[in-house]
C-alpha cells in the first residue's frame, strides 16, 4: 500500500515533468474514448411494441400449427397394441400364475393369452415388454451396478465396486453382474403365435439382437477376458445374482449374446427414467413387400410368467408397435404443437384487435420506462 | 467549511481517558516494567553497539522492516481458509460437500460433489494470494531503500537498507529523500534549525509543513556528532494520531525539554528545501504513525445486498420447504410396501432394512444435497465480479474525468455501487463542494469604513439593520438574488485590484510611520484610524501559517542571512522569559532587524520586484488570499520562521516581527491568534482572526470615554457591514488585535507553559490558555472573502431534485452567506417561503418547531407529523391525496414536497437535535423542500445524517471536501469526497471521490441507475434460474418415490451454474442498460425507480419464484409427457431437460435484457456452445469412469432424434409465453 502510493507519487511527478518539458507526449489519465469504454456499444433493443411482437406472434401460431398437425398424424398412424397380462383378475390366464409366484420357486409357469389384431401392422413391428410402477429410477437402485464389471475389468469381476452392496457378494463369492439393477432383471419368456382362421398356430419369429443400443453393445458392456470363448471359464470364480435362475453365461447359446453383452440384460440395464416404462423385447422384421409383417387376425401370447409384481403392485403389459421417424406412438407433442401455436395465434388475434382499437392512441407514448 | 478555514482539524478525537498514566518519569526503569509501561523510551543505539544483544534497552520495539502481507507461504492455505470460512455461504456449501461423503445420505460422487465449493474457493484464494504476492513485493521494494545510518564502526554515516533500520538508529536524511521512519529531529544543515517536509502520502496535502529541531539541540553550532549524544527520550506509545506526539527528552545534566509534533518526522513524508538534518527514529516500521494510520479498505453492505439476504434466507426456507416434503413423501411411499419389500427398494448395504422414517431422514438430508443449487453458490461471486466491472466502467467514464486536475472519479468502495442508485437524501458540505473554495478577496471594513475592491458594485448606505439572531422576513426581498451576478465573476486568489482609498492610506500610513521612526518619535501620534489600518494588514500578513516559497526554485525557501543573530532568541520558554527581563537585549536585536533601510532602497526595491514572485502556500485557501490581498496593499509576507515574520512594507522596508506565540485554529474556538512583539512599539501584541460570531462577542470597546465611544462605533459599523457581506454571500473574517501589558503576558505565559509542558490533558490546558488570552480584544476590521459557485452546481442541483433527491446543505458559514450561496446554487427559490429557525434555549427551539409545525399544518391542510405508526402509512395518504403528503421516505415525488425552505443554525441545531426534540425537527424539516445547517460543526453534521439515516430510514449520500466533512461523509450510507483544495482527508474517508461536484449528476443519475437495476436484475435473475432448475428435480421427486433422484446428470447439476449458464449473466449484470445515459440524465425522474427500489422489491423475488416454478412445469411435463411409457432411460430423458432448461434460462435473460450488444449475443452463443462441447465431450469419453452417471452417447444420441429438436423448440416458447403477454 505504501509503496504503490509512493510510486504513483513519482509517477504523477513525471508526468507533469515531462508535460512540462516535451509538452507533446502528454499522458494524462483521461480515460480512452472507445465505444467499449464508454459503455455505447452498437446495440439492438428490442423494443415490445405491436410491431414487433403481433408479427412473432403469428409467425410462431403458423408455423407451430401445421407441425403440430404434422405430427399429430404422423403419430396416429402408428399402430400400437398392448396387452396386459399380469394377471391380478380372477378372470385373467396368468392369475395363477402371479398368485403362486416367488422368486425362489424352480417350475416355470407358463400361462396363455388370446388377443386379435384389428389392423395389420405393415412395417417392422418391436414388440416391447411393459412395466407399471417399477421405480427403476430409484436412487439407491440406479447406483447400484459396477460399469467396470459390466465393460470386463477382470478386478471388478473379482472385486465388484462396494456400490452393488448388498447385492455385491453371495457365499463370499463375487456377485457377477453384481448390484440390484442386475438382480432384479425382468426374465419373464414372451413368445408370439398367429392363430389362422383355421386354427393352426405359427410362431412368430423374433429378432432378438440390434435391441440394445449400438454403443451398449460394443463399448460399454464387455464380457472378462473377451479373448477366452469359453464364458463358463472366465465366470468360474464368481456368483449368480440371487434372484437369477442361471447365471450370466448361460442367458444365451449365441456367444455373441450371452454374458454381459446379453442385449435383453443391456436394456434392463438402461434404467428407465419413469415408474411406468416400457423396454424392448423382440423385433419383428418385414419378412416382404406383400405381407403385413403382423396380419390381421388372432394371435396367443405365450408367457413364461417369472417375473413377480405384486409386491409393489405392479403391471406388466406386452406391447406391439411400429415405429414411425419420430418413435413410438405417441400424439402429446402434436397437440402441444397444437396447441402452443394456436395459443400464439389466438393472442396475435386479440392483441390485433386492442392495438387496432386503442393503438392510435398509445403511439406517442413509446418512452420506455 | 468556516473550520476547515485555518487549519485541519482532526475529526478524529482519539481517546485520552485510557491514559492516566503517572507523569512522575521514572528515570531508571528496569526493564521488565518497560514493557508494560505507558512511554517508550528510546536510547542512542551506538551506546550499545559494543555489547551485541542482550543489553540494548531499544531490542524489544518493532525494527523497520515491513511486512504487509497476511500470509506466508505455510501459512497460506490454512490462513486464507480460515479467512474465506467466515463467510457462511462457505460453511454452508463445504458442509454439503462433505456431506456427500456420508454413504447412506449421499447424492453425488463425493470428489465431484466438492468441486463446486473448491472453484470459489480457490478463485478467491487465488485472488487473495495475487493481491498478498503484489503486497509482497512493494513490501520488498520498500525494505530494500536505502538511508544513511550512523555506524559506530565506521565513525560515519553508511547506507543501509530500510529493513535494518532499528530504534534509537541515528540517520542522515538528504533533501527529496522519503523518511523511512518515525524520526525525531536534532539537527539540520538548515539556518534556522528547519525542516521543510511533504506530507502528500499521509494526508495528500502539497504544501510544505515546518519541522524543527528539538530545543536542547538548536543552539549546536557545529554538525551533530552522535557520539556526543547521550540523552535518553522517553515518549508516548506508537499511536495512529499524525497529529500528536508528546515526550520528553532528558539530557545527561538531568535537564529536560518537551518534545512536540513539531519535532517529529513521519515516515512517509519526504524532505524537502532541506539539505541534510540527523535525526533518531523513534518508531519504526509496523509502529510508524503511518503504517498504524494504515487501514485497509472499508466494506460497506449496501441496501440490495441486505435485501438480497433476506432473499437468500426465504431460499434457504423454500429449500428446507421442499426437503421436508420430499422427505415425509419418501416415508410415506415406504410405508406403503409395507413387509413387502419391491425388488427396487434397495436395502441398505449391510443388507438391514431400512424403516420409513430413518429412510425418511436419511433422504432428507440427501435433498439438501440435491437442491444445494437453490442457494446460489456463484451469486456472491458474481456479484462481486460484476462490481468490479461496474466499477472499472464507472472510472472509465470521460464525462466524469476533470481535465483541469487530470483527475478522475475513484471508486475506494468497490461493493457498493448500487447503492448510488438507490439515494434519497444528500447532504452536501457547501465550501469547497458547491462553491470552487478558490477565495478571493473581495472586500475590507477597517476601523468602521468600508473599502471595496470592486468598484462598479457599491454596497448602499447601512440602513437595513439586522440584528444578530433576528429572523430574516421569509420571502424577504432582502436576499434578492438579483444582484448577486457580480460577486461570480472569475478572479484567481492573486488578482486583486486594490482600492485606491485605502491604498492611499497605506501608504500614508507607513510614510508616516517611517517618518516618525526615522525621527524616534512615539508611535502613538499617529492618528487611530491609520495605526488601525496599519494593524489591519499587519494581521492579515502574519496572523496565518503561511510558508513562502518562490517558484522559480520550487520548494526552495527564501533564504534571509540577517536573521542569523535571531536564532539565539527561539521562542523557547525559558528564553522568551529572560528576555522579559532584560530590556535592552530586544532593542538591540531590532537595530538590526531594519537593516535594510532607506541608503540601499533602490536594492530593496529590485528585490521586493522579485518577491512578488513569492509564493505562499497555506493550510487554508482563505489564509493564502488574505495574505496575498495584504500583499496587493503593499503589505507583503516575505519569510517566516518558527519564531519570527518578516514583513515587507511601502517606505518602512522590511520588519521583523517576533513571533512569541502561535495559538492555532481549532473549530470550537474558531479562531486563531499570534502574539508577537511589535518591532516598531515594541509591545506585545496579540492578533486575533476568526469567526465573526465568535470574535464580536470578545471585543470589549474601551472603557474610558473617547476611545471607547470610538470603539463601539467601529464595532456597530462593522456589524452592519458584516451582515452585508453576508448577504452577498462572502465569507467574513474579523480581525481584531490586543496589547499586553509586560505584566500580564508574564502572567499569562507562566500558565501557557505550565499547559505545554503538561504531559496529560495538555490539549485542554492548551485550549484554555487560549481563552485566557483571546479576551478584550480591539476590533480593527473585517474581511469578505468571495469563494466562487463551481460550474454547474445550479443545473445538478436542479436536476437531482427532480430527482426526487432531497438536498440539505450543512455547512460552517455564516447564516446569512449560507442562505446567499443556496439561493445562487438554486437550492432556494426565491418564490418559496423560508422558515427559519433561530433560537437560544431548548425551550424556545421546541416552541420554534411547534409553531412551525402547525404553520405547515395550517397551510397545507394536512398532518404531516410523524408518529412512528402514520409514518408507514404516508404511501396512503400519499395516493389519496398527493397534496398533503410531506416529504416522507420513499414515496414522494419533488413536486408534492411544500415549497418551503429551512434555515437552521448550529446553536439551534444543538437543541434540535436534542431527544426530546429530534422528532419533531425531522417532522418540519421532512416536509421542506431543502433545508440549511449553518454554523453547524463536523459533529453536528455527522449527528444529522445519523439522524435523518436512522429515523426515517433513508438511504443517505454525504458529500463533502474538506476534514470537517469527514464525520459525515463517514456516517452516511455512501460517503463522497471532492478532492478538492482542501486537502485528501475527506476523499480518504469517501467510498467515491469526485473531482466536482457537477459530476454528482451522472454518477448518481446515469452509473448509480445503470448499478442498482443492473445488479438488481442479475440478482433477481440469480434466485429465479436457480429455483427454476432446482424445481424441475423437485417435481422429478414424485415420479421416483421421493428417493432423491436426479433425471440431471450430476454433472450437469453442479456445472450448470458454474459454468453453462455463468457468462450470459455477467454480460448482462455488467452491460445492459435499461435506458439510455442520455434518457436518464434529461429525465432525471427515472431515478425514482430506484430510490422506491422499485426494481427489486420483496414481492419481486416472489414473482420470480413463481415464475421460475411455472417454467420448471413447463419444461418437467413437455418432455415427461412426451416420453412416458416409452424405453425412454434415465439420462435419455434428463438430458434433453437440462438442455430445455438452459435454453429457456437464456431466453428469459434474453427477455430481461433491455440492450443487446455483440457482447451479449456471444456470451449466449458461448453458453450453448459450451454446454454442448462439454456434453459431447463427456458422454463420449468414457463408459464407465462416471459411475453412477451412465450417460455414455447420450448426447450424440440425442442430436440424431427428431424428438429432442421439436422438445427444444415448442418447450422455451411455451415456458417464456406469459411473459410477453
Amino acid at each position: 500500500m505504501m509503496a504503490s502510493s509512493y510510486s504513483a507519487k513519482e509517477e504523477d511527478g513525471h508526468h507533469s515533468g515531462s508535460a512540462g518539458l516535451g509538452g507533446t507526449a502528454i499522458r494524462t489519465r483521461k480515460p480512452d474514448n472507445t465505444a467499449f469504454k464508454q459503455q455505447r456499444l452498437p446495440a439492438w433493443q428490442p423494443i415490445l411494441t405491436a410491431g414487433t411482437v403481433l408479427p412473432a406472434f403469428f409467425i410462431i401460431g403458423l408455423i407451430f400449427i401445421p407441425i403440430g398437425i404434422g405430427l399429430f398424424v404422423t403419430s396416429n398412424n402408428i399402430k400400437e397394441f398392448e396387452i396386459d397380462y399380469t394377471g391380478t383378475d380372477m378372470s385373467s390366464p396368468c392369475f395363477n400364475c402371479s398368485q403362486s409366484f416367488s422368486w425362489n420357486s424352480t417350475t416355470p409357469c407358463r400361462c396363455v393369452l388370446f388377443f386379435s389384431l384389428d389392423q395389420p401392422f405393415e412395417s417392422n413391428v418391436f414388440m416391447y415388454y411393459g412395466l407399471s410402477n417399477f421405480y427403476q429410477n430409484h436412487r439407491r437402485y440406479v447406483k447400484s451396478r459396477d460399469d467396470s464389471q459390466l465393460n470386463g475389468d477382470e478386478r471388478s469381476l473379482k472385486e465388484p465396486s462396494k456400490e452393488c452392496e448388498p447385492y455385491r457378494t453371495n457365499e463370499n463369492k463375487p456377485i457377477a453382474p453384481c448390484g440390484a439393477i442386475a438382480n432384479s432383471m425382468f426374465n419373464d419368456t414372451l413368445d408370439l403365435f398367429y392363430i389362422d382362421p383355421n386354427g393352426t398356430q405359427t410362431q412368430i419369429p423374433f429378432i432378438k439382437k440390434g435391441i440394445a443400443w449400438w454403443t451398449d453393445k460394443h463399448v460399454k458392456f464387455r464380457n472378462p477376458s473377451s479373448s477366452n470363448p469359453n464364458l463358463t471359464a472366465v465366470f468360474i470364480d464368481t456368483a449368480k445374482p440371487v434372484n437369477w435362475r442361471k447365471p450370466v453365461y448361460e442367458l444365451d447359446t449365441d456367444p455373441e449374446n450371452n454374458g454381459f453383452i446379453n442385449e435383453d440384460f443391456i436394456v434392463w440395464m438402461r434404467t428407465a427414467a419413469l415408474p411406468t416404462f416400457r423396454k424392448l423385447y423382440r423385433i419383428i422384421q418385414k419378412k416382404n413387400n406383400m405381407t403385413p409383417t403382423l396380419p390381421r387376425g388372432n394371435y396367443s401370447l405365450e408367457v413364461t410368467y417369472n417375473y413377480p409384481v405384486r409386491s409393489f403392485e405392479g403391471r406388466k403389459r406386452m406391447i406391439l408397435s411400429t415405429i414411425s421417424w419420430m418413435g413410438g406412438k405417441n400424439p402429446f407433442l402434436g397437440i402441444a404443437y397444437i396447441t402452443v401455436g394456436s395459443i400464439c395465434f389466438f393472442l396475435g388475434v386479440v392483441l390485433l384487435f386492442i392495438h387496432h382499437k386503442y393503438g392510435n392512441r398509445n403511439n406517442s407514448s413509446d418512452i420506455p420506462n | 467549511p468556516m473550520i476547515g478555514f485555518f487549519g485541519r482539524s482532526m475529526a478524529r478525537e482519539t481517546g485520552e481517558s485510557g491514559e492516566t498514566k503517572s507523569t512522575k518519569v521514572k528515570k531508571h526503569k528496569r526493564r521488565k516494567s518497560k514493557k508494560e509501561s505507558k512511554t517508550r523510551i528510546v536510547h542512542a543505539n551506538i551506546l550499545y553497539d559494543l555489547t551485541k544483544g542482550g543489553d540494548n534497552p531499544n531490542r524489544h520495539y518493532a525494527n523497520n522492516k515491513i511486512k504487509t502481507t497476511k500470509y506466508t507461504l505455510l501459512s497460506f492455505l490454512p490462513k486464507n481458509l480460515f479467512e474465506q470460512f467466515h463467510r457462511f455461504a462457505n460453511v454452508y456449501f463445504v458442509f454439503i460437500a462433505l456431506l456427500n461423503f456420508v454413504p447412506v445420505v449421499n447424492a453425488f460422487q463425493p470428489e465431484l460433489a466438492l468441486a463446486p465449493v473448491v472453484f470459489i474457493l480457490s478463485v478467491t484464494a487465488i485472488k487473495d494470494l495475487w493481491e498478498d504476492y503484489r503486497r509482497h513485493r512493494s513490501d520488498k521494494e520498500i525494505n530494500h531503500m536505502d538511508c544513511l545510518v550512523y555506524s559506530r564502526n565506521e565513525k560515519q554515516y553508511v547506507e543501509k537498507y530500510w529493513k535494518e533500520l532499528r530504534v534509537g538508529d541515528f540517520i542522515r536524511l538528504r533533501c527529496n529523500e522519503i523518511l523511512p521512519a518515525d524520526v525525531l529531529l536534532l539537527s539540520s544543515s538548515d539556518p534556522d534549525r528547519l525542516c521543510h517536509i511533504e506530507t502528500a502520502t499521509l494526508d495528500g496535502e502539497t504544501n510544505l509543513k515546518q519541522r524543527q529541531v528539538v530545543r536542547s539541540f538548536i543552539d549546536l553550532d557545529c554538525e551533530f556528532d552522535p557520539f556526543k549524544y547521550n540523552s535518553v527520550i522517553e515518549c508516548e506509545k506508537p499511536n495512529n494520531d499524525l497529529n500528536r506526539f508528546r515526550g520528553y527528552i532528558i539530557h545527561r545534566s538531568g535537564r529536560r525539554d518537551g518534545l512536540y509534533k513539531d519535532n517529529l518526522l513521519l515516515r512517509g513524508c519526504t524532505i524537502r528545501n532541506t539539505e541534510e538534518a540527523v535525526g533518531i527514529v523513534i518508531y519504526a516500521g509496523h509502529e510508524t504513525k503511518a503504517m498504524l494510520n494504515n487501514n485497509g479498505p472499508r466494506y460497506k453492505r449496501s441496501k440490495l445486498e441486505r435485501q438480497m439476504n433476506v432473499d437468500v434466507f426465504w431460499c434457504v426456507v423454500i429449500l428446507l420447504v421442499m426437503c421436508l416434503f420430499s422427505a415425509i413423501g419418501h416415508g410415506l411411499w415406504m410405508f406403503q410396501y409395507g413387509d413387502k419389500r419391491p425388488v427396487f427398494d434397495v436395502l441398505s448395504p449391510e443388507g438391514t432394512d431400512l424403516s420409513p422414517v430413518v429412510s425418511a431422514i436419511y433422504l432428507f438430508l440427501t435433498m439438501i444435497i440435491v437442491f444445494q443449487v437453490l442457494i446460489p453458490i456463484s451469486l456472491f461471486v458474481s456479484i462481486e465480479i460484476v462490481k468490479i466491472c461496474q466499477v472499472y466502467f464507472i472510472h472509465q467514464d470521460m464525462e466524469l474525468y476533470d481535465e483541469e486536475t487530470d483527475s478522475h472519479l475513484q471508486c475506494r468502495a468497490l461493493n457498493i455501487t448500487e447503492d448510488l442508485g438507490q439515494m434519497q437524501y444528500i447532504f452536501s458540505d457547501k465550501t469547497g463542494t458547491l462553491t470552487e473554495n478558490k477565495m478571493v478577496f473581495r472586500r475590507c471594513t477597517v476601523a468602521g469604513v468600508e473599502y471595496s475592491a470592486v468598484n462598479q458594485y457599491k454596497i448602499e448606505a447601512p440602513n437595513l439593520t439586522v440584528a444578530p439572531g433576528a429572523e430574516p422576513k421569509p420571502n424577504g426581498p432582502a436576499f434578492c438574488p438579483n444582484t448577486l451576478p457580480s460577486l461570480f465573476m472569475y478572479h484567481s486568489e492573486k488578482d486583486i485590484t486594490p482600492d485606491p482609498q485605502l491604498m492611499d492610506k497605506v501608504n500614508e500610513c507607513s510614510s508616516q510611520m517611517e517618518f516618525m521612526r526615522f525621527h524616534s518619535q512615539p508611535l502613538n501620534q499617529i492618528p487611530p484610524d491609520l495605526c488601525d489600518i496599519f494593524d489591519f494588514f499587519i494581521a492579515l500578513t502574519i496572523c496565518n501559517t503561511v510558508v513562502v516559497s518562490s517558484p522559480n526554485q520550487p520548494r526552495q525557501k527564501v533564504g534571509r542571512p540577517t536573521t542569523r543573530n535571531y536564532l539565539l532568541s527561539s521562542p523557547s520558554a525559558e528564553s522568551t522569559l529572560t528576555k522579559l527581563n532584560e530590556e535592552k537585549r530586544p532593542e538591540h536585536d531590532l537595530q538590526h532587524a531594519f537593516s535594510p533601510t532607506r541608503p540601499n532602497f533602490e536594492k530593496t526595491k529590485a528585490l521586493a520586484q522579485d518577491e512578488c514572485e513569492l509564493r505562499y502556500e497555506a493550510e487554508s485557501p482563505d489564509e493564502a488570499a488574505l495574505v496575498y490581498a495584504a500583499r496587493a496593499y503593499k503589505c507583503a509576507l516575505v519569510g517566516r520562521l518558527p519564531d519570527q515574520v518578516t514583513v515587507e512594507l511601502p517606505h518602512l522596508g522590511k520588519l521583523s516581527f517576533e513571533l512569541l506565540h502561535t495559538l492555532g485554529f481549532d473549530s470550537t474556538r474558531k479562531r486563531m491568534s499570534v502574539v508577537v512583539k511589535h518591532p516598531l512599539t515594541e509591545q506585545i501584541t496579540v492578533y486575533s482572526k476568526g469567526a465573526d460570531s465568535v470574535i464580536m462577542d470578545l471585543i470589549r470597546p474601551g472603557t474610558d470615554d473617547c476611545k471607547g465611544k470610538r470603539q463601539r462605533k467601529i464595532l456597530y459599523k462593522t456589524q452592519n457591514y458584516l451582515n452585508l457581506y453576508a448577504a452577498d454571500g462572502l465569507r467574513t473574517l474579523c480581525i481584531a488585535k490586543k496589547v499586553l501589558s509586560k505584566e500580564e503576558y508574564a502572567s499569562w505565559l507562566q500558565h501557557h507553559l505550565e499547559a505545554e509542558t503538561a504531559i496529560q490533558r495538555r490539549e485542554e490546558l492548551l485550549f484554555e490558555s487560549a481563552l485566557r488570552l483571546e479576551t478584550n480584544l480591539q476590533l480593527l476590521g473585517a474581511t469578505g472573502i468571495e469563494d466562487r459557485l463551481q460550474d454547474g452546481v445550479p443545473e445538478t442541483i436542479a436536476s437531482l431534485r427532480k430527482a426526487g433527491l432531497q438536498i440539505w446543505v450543512l455547512t460552517g458559514d455564516k447564516q446569512e452567506t449560507a442562505i446567499n450561496i443556496a439561493y445562487a446554487c438554486k437550492l432556494l427559490d426565491p418564490e418559496e417561503e423560508i422558515i427559519t429557525l433561530n433560537a437560544d434555549s431548548q425551550e424556545a427551539c421546541a416552541v420554534l418547531l411547534e409553531n412551525s409545525l402547525h404553520y405547515i399544518q395550517a397551510k397545507f391542510l394536512c398532518n404531516p407529523r410523524p408518529d412512528p405508526q402514520a409514518a408507514r402509512d404516508y404511501a396512503g395518504i400519499h395516493f389519496s391525496s398527493p397534496v398533503c403528503s410531506p416529504a416522507s421516505s420513499g414515496h414522494s415525488s419533488p413536486f408534492l414536497v411544500h415549497r418551503l425552505g429551512l434555515v437552521i443554525d448550529g446553536r439551534t441545531l444543538a437543541y434540535a437535535l436534542d431527544k426530546s426534540l429530534e422528532d419533531d425537527f425531522l417532522a418540519v424539516a421532512r416536509s421542506c423542500r431543502s433545508v440549511l445547517c449553518c454554523r453547524s460543526t463536523p459533529l453536528q453534521k455527522s449527528m444529522v445524517v445519523k439522524l435523518v439515516r436512522n429515523k426515517l430510514k433513508v438511504m443517505t449520500l454525504a458529500i463533502g471536501d474538506g476534514a470537517n466533512d469527514v464525520s459525515m461523509i463517514q456516517v452516511a450510507d455512501v460517503g463522497v469526497g471532492i478532492s478538492g483544495q482542501e486537502g485528501m482527508q475527506a476523499v480518504m474517508a469517501s467510498d467515491f471521490a469526485l473531482p466536482r461536484f457537477r459530476y454528482l449528476q451522472k454518477l448518481l443519475l446515469v452509473h448509480g441507475h445503470w448499478c442498482y437495476s443492473r445488479l438488481a436484475n442479475m440478482i433477481l435473475y440469480f434466485f429465479y434460474k436457480n429455483a427454476m432448475f432446482v424445481a424441475l428435480i423437485f417435481w422429478y421427486q414424485f415420479y421416483c418415490g421421493f428417493s432423491g433422484s436426479a433425471m440431471v446428470d450430476q454433472w450437469y447439476l453442479i456445472f450448470f451454474n458454474l459454468m453453462f449458464s455463468a457468462f450470459p449473466q455477467l454480460i448482462t449484470g455488467t452491460l445492459d442498460k435499461d435506458v439510455s445515459a442520455e434518457t436518464l440524465q434529461e429525465l432525471p425522474q427515472l431515478y425514482m425507480n430506484g430510490q422506491n427500489s422499485e426494481e427489486y422489491k420483496p414481492y419481486m423475488f416472489w414473482m420470480n419464484m413463481i415464475d421460475a416454478f411455472y417454467q420448471s412445469l413447463i419444461c418437467f411435463f413437455i418432455p415427461y409427457f412426451a416420453y412416458v411409457d416409452s424405453d425412454v432411460d434415465l439420462f435419455t430423458w434428463g438430458t434433453p431437460i437440462t438442455t430445455l432448461a438452459l435454453f429457456t434460462i437464456l431466453l428469459h435473460l434474453g427477455i430481461e435484457t433491455k440492450t443487446w450488444t455483440l457482447m451479449n449475443w456471444m456470451s449466449i452463443g458461448f453458453s450453448i456452445a459450451l454446454f454442448f462441447t462439454v456434453a459431447l465431450c463427456y458422454n463420449a469419453s468414457c463408459p464407465t469412469c462416471f459411475s453412477p452417471s451412465n450417460t455414455y452417447w447420450i448426447m450424440q444420441k440425442l442430436l440424431g432424434d427428431p424428438i429432442f429438436y421439436l422438445l427444444c423448440v415448442v418447450t422455451p416458447i411455451a415456458a417464456l409465453l406469459p411473459r410477453y403477454i
